[in-house]
């Protein structure tokens, strides 16, 4: 597959970066080179294999739906971020 | 491990570490040093043991902590400019396991940003040089704490392994270093790369060193839902069996054996016969001579104490790097879409709009190399390309856990090198992604099936680099998998 500086752009966009030109120019030779490697999985037959997405030992861990003590409580989580107001986060406008 | 007791005080260790510390400052090993919180701790350590009271197994062992493990202590910030600033109200699993032996941290050790690399070098803060050579990499994406460690800074250092991260820099820098089974050890308060590989590990100098480690940190936490119940600390064996899910404190109810688990039936004392696997699909010129001839005589030292060498056939293995490098990303991608700079961290303060926000803080947070990996993982899982890159990524794993278990039907263990080359030069593969991820060639494919691997150090090269082989066994063979290493000190 032949990258181009678009679906270099279309990528960046689905991540959430604002890349500069030089940025595109240079992902779009390393994208390249990490596709044309990663294809070469087209040589191998999974015909008839099932897929592995995890591999752990077990599965549908449960427990009771009710909150337990944290550690972190909300005044510690607010402190982090980088303007508060009224026990609220503050961000630029959204529209 | 040296503990603190009667006659060495904690604060005396401690002091020593964080002087050793700050005498190697220009190798750039920690990003942050814990002078007065280590103190402090030492000095209390210190008054319970004039007391006469009972302290813990690691009282007073000075430790460096790989940056991606979230305490209050400093900031966390798994070297990304994204994370700079944020203090953790929360303490990890696994850390709060070891302080409570007594162990103290003395520094936050640097690594790859978000763990993505192999050499330290994708680190916002600067790359780590190698013990041996200043001029050449620590290897990575751990290259702080086995640097700390080879340096004898401190006795052990935690490390997190998703594709080689712990046995790779463990071999650059000749030092012991671990990546258990998948599931072992709590992955509660570290930060995530990718959640179907992620382990966490350790570097020592010795294999019994290792084996303590793993007694204290190993076992279930309700914290986090992927662990395994204590096998490596039940000495009935139920635990490392087929039977081991119907023993286990109820923390989790409701288990399932999908894959059922391997057991080593690895030789109980040393001086019984082990069968030990080598891959010929690895006895190729593309590994560097020194370290197939370091191979070469470990296994001629193991068959002169009565092990048996038996020579596998794992054509598939040479695909892994491939496929994990596929699934890998996509779960970065998913895993990394969490840092906004909306909640915690850093955050661009040139934006008008929140999608500006968002579109900066991230441009401008992440190092190139996170960004590579975010993207490649959109792309693999974008309509149109998930069939041909994540779905047959997936079936590439079954494939490769399959060849293990047909492999450790026929041995106990695999022995095989950890990576193709020695220490390389710093700055020699920045600019060729592939290059740097082909490092991980022979690390990759334990990820991808969950077993463990255990990097030994064998030797020098010629140049003085260490060299480092890898021991392989199956799920839950952890234990004995640390005490067959014994055999080839």
């Amino acid at each position: 597959m032949d990258v181009k500086c678009e679906d270099v752009r279309h990528l960046a966009s689905l991540s959430d970066f604002s890349l500069s030109d030089q940025e595109t120019e240079s992902l779009k030779k390393d994208l390249q080179g990490i596709i044309k490697y990663i294809s070469q999985l087209d040589e191998l037959d999974t015909k008839d294999v099932e897929p592995t997405y995890q591999v752990f030992e077990m599965e549908n861990v449960w427990r009771d739906d009710e909150i337990l003590p944290q550690e972190a409580n909300r005044e510690a989580l607010l402190a982090l971020t980088k303007e508060e107001e009224n026990h609220q986060i503050k961000v630029p406008k959204v529209l | 491990m040296k503990t603190a007791n009667k006659t060495v005080s904690a604060e005396r260790l401690v002091k020593d570490a964080l002087e050793k510390a700050k005498f190697f400052a220009d190798y750039h090993i920690f990003n942050f040093l814990n002078e007065e919180g280590a103190l402090k701790k030492a000095r209390e350590i210190d008054a319970k043991i004039k007391k006469g009271e009972k302290v813990g197994r690691l009282a007073g062992v000075p430790y460096a902590l790989k940056d991606n493990f979230l305490s209050p202590e400093g900031e966390t910030t798994a070297s990304a400019h994204i994370l700079q600033g944020f203090k953790s109200p929360i303490t990890a699993t696994a850390v709060a396991k070891l302080e409570a032996e007594g162990a103290i941290m003395i520094g936050r050790a640097n690594l790859d940003a978000f763990a993505h690399g192999s050499s330290t070098e994708n680190s916002y803060f600067g790359p780590t040089s190698n013990a041996f050579d200043k001029t050449r990499v620590a290897g990575g994406s751990s290259g702080g704490s086995a640097v700390a460690v080879a340096l004898d800074i401190v006795e052990f250092a935690t490390g997190t392994d998703t594709g080689g991260s712990i046995r790779q820099p463990a071999s650059f820098n000749g030092v012991y270093g671990f990546k258990p089974t998948f599931g072992t050890i709590s992955r509660y308060g570290v930060v995530a790369m990718a959640s179907s590989t992620d382990c966490i590990g350790f570097f020592t100098k010795t294999p019994e060193d290792m084996d303590l480690l793993m007694s204290i940190t190993s076992g279930q936490d309700s914290k986090d839902l992927t662990t395994l119940p204590d096998y490596y600390n039940d000495n009935t064996g139920a635990g490392s069996g087929d039977s081991g899910a119907s023993s286990l404190a109820p923390v989790v109810t409701g288990l399932a054996s999908s894959i059922a688990p391997v057991v080593a039936n690895a030789p109980k004392s040393p001086d019984s016969c082990a069968r030990i696997g080598i891959i010929k699909d690895f006895d190729n010129d593309s590994v560097n001579p020194e370290i197939r001839q370091a191979l070469k005589k470990k296994c001629d030292d193991l068959k002169k104490k009565g092990h048996k060498i038996v020579e596998l056939s794992m054509p598939n293995l040479k695909y892994a790097l491939a496929a994990y490098y596929i699934i890998v990303p996509a779960e970065v991608a998913s895993n990394l879409s969490r840092y906004d700079g909306i909640r915690y961290g850093f955050r661009s303060d040139k934006s008008k709009d929140l999608d500006a926000l968002y579109n900066n803080t991230r441009n401008e947070g992440f190092m190139p190399e996170n960004k590579r990996r975010i993207m490649i993982g959109n792309f693999v899982l974008s309509s149109g390309f998930y069939d041909a890159y994540f779905l047959k990524a997936a079936k590439a794993r079954t494939l490769i856990i399959k060849e293990y278990e047909a492999a450790f039907k026929k041995c106990d263990f695999i022995l095989t090198p950890v990576s193709p080359n020695l220490a390389f030069k710093i700055g020699e593969k920045v600019d060729d992604p592939v290059s740097m991820y082909l490092e991980d060639v022979m690390s990759v494919p334990l990820n991808l099936a969950g077993i463990p691997g255990l990097t030994v150090p064998a030797g020098k090269s010629k140049e003085g680099l260490p060299v480092g082989l890898q021991l392989i066994g199956p799920r839950r063979s952890d234990k004995s998998l640390i005490e067959f290493a014994k055999e080839l000190r």
